[in-house]
């Protein structure tokens, strides 16, 4: 029996292309859910997600029970998670975007404004950039895909951060750890680059 | 590297079909939109823009269909444009699978329609387009309409308002250059992109790809748009992101 792919709905910008790249990676299982049960049952979770940290975390944290469903299945049980934009930033403990919001706290660090070093160094990170693996990562190989954020996961561990890129300063391209992997570019829109990441995704055996 | 100065083809729809747009490949239906975009995702495109230029508040859903379908088989970011008034006109479109909406006549007459965008959605998706033709040596000034009506309103002061109400990108766009293939109007493009601190998309003018490499040595922008020189095979997104390359600047290798 096909897998159980939950793609959690909290009105995510970006439910629809995440779930539309899913699909054409032939995954058949994805269900777009904003029902804790169906997130606790499922086999592997992804956390889309655009636009401003606390307006999102917000969001995710109004579905009654979807993040005890999430801490469940996702930290307790193991279920593979990958987070995407800021799907991947709100793992962080907290960001500073419009006042401080609480994240989920699975990752250490905090999400920061970008600060560009010097005036040709245009905010928000906008387009293709390297993605250059750190370390060896069963998901992350090198490659170009495209990024659109203002703001950045300072990660408090270096060894949870899987791969970087290079904008003014070295940035998380992708944090994790065990079974959670989280990406502040958008595979859904990396063209053959990113359908490939997801692919890796749904086959992954952490 | 860095970022990558992104190459941006830019398709003009009107009711759900193309008006101006591919003959570089055969297409089963060339006014299709949908079609259109498959052809430049193909063709490695860094990100594609649409343009409803019929954008009537009637029709809407027309071009929200065009988005959804093309965000069902295309891969790479889209910025739509062309008829955004609300908030609730960028939603509708964001959820259909659009990356960024531009809005144009709105923001002039009413800028805060430019918060309203960005406090929702988030910076990263608010477009400003910018149409200005020249007034008077390094004087720039607003136009609307398509370029027909003047505004009175200086276009680097605009551009800088449109940066601090929380717009993520601006898309210059000379009007005088527009249609002509005598590249982009370098003076323009420089003097908003050294104004603000977000990426700046130069529009308006290509006919070669020298006027893409100018634009953004010359110009200081981070993306160019074109439409014609890529329609009718004049030129192919590789090739534009090679003369970039050749020029020493950062451009996508395609796959």
């Amino acid at each position: 029996m096909a897998e159980t792919i939950a793609l959690i709905d909290f009105g995510a910008g970006n439910l629809h292309s995440v779930h539309n790249a899913l699909k054409a990676t032939g995954a058949s299982g994805v269900v777009v859910t904003s029902d804790p049960e169906v997130v606790a049952a499922s086999d592997r979770i992804v956390l889309p997600g655009v636009g401003a940290f606390g307006a999102c975390r917000d969001a995710l944290a109004g579905i009654d029970g979807m993040i005890t469903a999430l801490e469940q299945r996702v930290r307790q049980e193991g279920a593979p998670f990958l987070g995407i934009c800021v799907g991947m930033q709100l793992l962080a403990d907290k960001g500073i975007e419009f006042g401080e919001h609480q994240g989920l706290g699975w990752i250490g660090g905090t999400v920061h404004a970008i600060e560009a070093p010097s005036a040709d160094i245009k905010i928000p990170h906008m387009g293709w950039n390297d993605v250059t693996p750190t370390a060896g990562h069963d998901l992350l190989e090198a490659g170009e895909a495209y990024y659109l954020h203002g703001y950045h996961f300072d990660a408090a561990d270096a060894a949870d951060i899987f791969a970087t890129t290079f904008h003014g300063r070295t940035l998380v391209s992708a944090i994790g750890r065990d079974n959670i992997v989280g990406v502040q570019f958008h595979p859904e829109k990396s063209q053959a680059y990113g359908l490939a990441f997801l692919k890796r995704f749904l086959e992954w055996k952490p | 590297m860095t970022v990558r100065i992104r190459v941006i083809p830019c398709l003009d729809v009107a009711d759900g079909r193309v008006v101006k747009g591919v003959n570089f490949v055969d297409l089963k239906d060339a006014g299709d939109p949908v079609e259109q975009a498959r052809a430049y995702d193909a063709a490695g495109a860094d990100e594609l823009c649409f343009l409803d230029i019929g954008a009537s508040h009637e029709n809407r859903d027309t071009i929200i269909d065009v988005v959804r379908r093309t965000a069902e088989v295309c891969f790479m970011p889209v910025t739509v444009g062309g008829g955004v008034r609300t908030a609730d006109d960028a939603r509708a479109l964001l959820m259909a699978g659009a990356d960024k909406v531009a809005v144009n006549s709105a923001a002039v007459s009413r800028p805060e329609v430019v918060s309203d965008i960005a406090g929702r959605f988030g910076s990263q998706c608010m477009v400003a387009s910018i149409d200005a033709r020249q007034v008077d040596e390094g004087r720039w000034e607003i136009f609307t309409h398509g370029g027909r009506t003047p505004t009175g309103i200086d276009a680097l002061e605009h551009a800088v308002r449109m940066a601090e109400l929380g717009a993520g990108e601006l898309l210059v766009t000379s009007m005088d250059r527009d249609g002509t293939r005598d590249g982009y109007d370098l003076s323009l493009t420089r003097a908003i992109a050294d104004a603000v601190s977000i990426p700046v998309v130069a529009s308006g003018g290509v006919g070669n790809l020298d006027h893409m490499v100018e634009g953004v040595i010359k110009g200081g922008a981070n993306a160019v748009l074109a439409a014609s020189i890529f329609h009718f095979g004049q030129h192919s997104i590789c090739e534009a992101h090679n003369a970039l390359r050749a020029a020493g600047l950062p451009a996508r290798h395609n796959s």
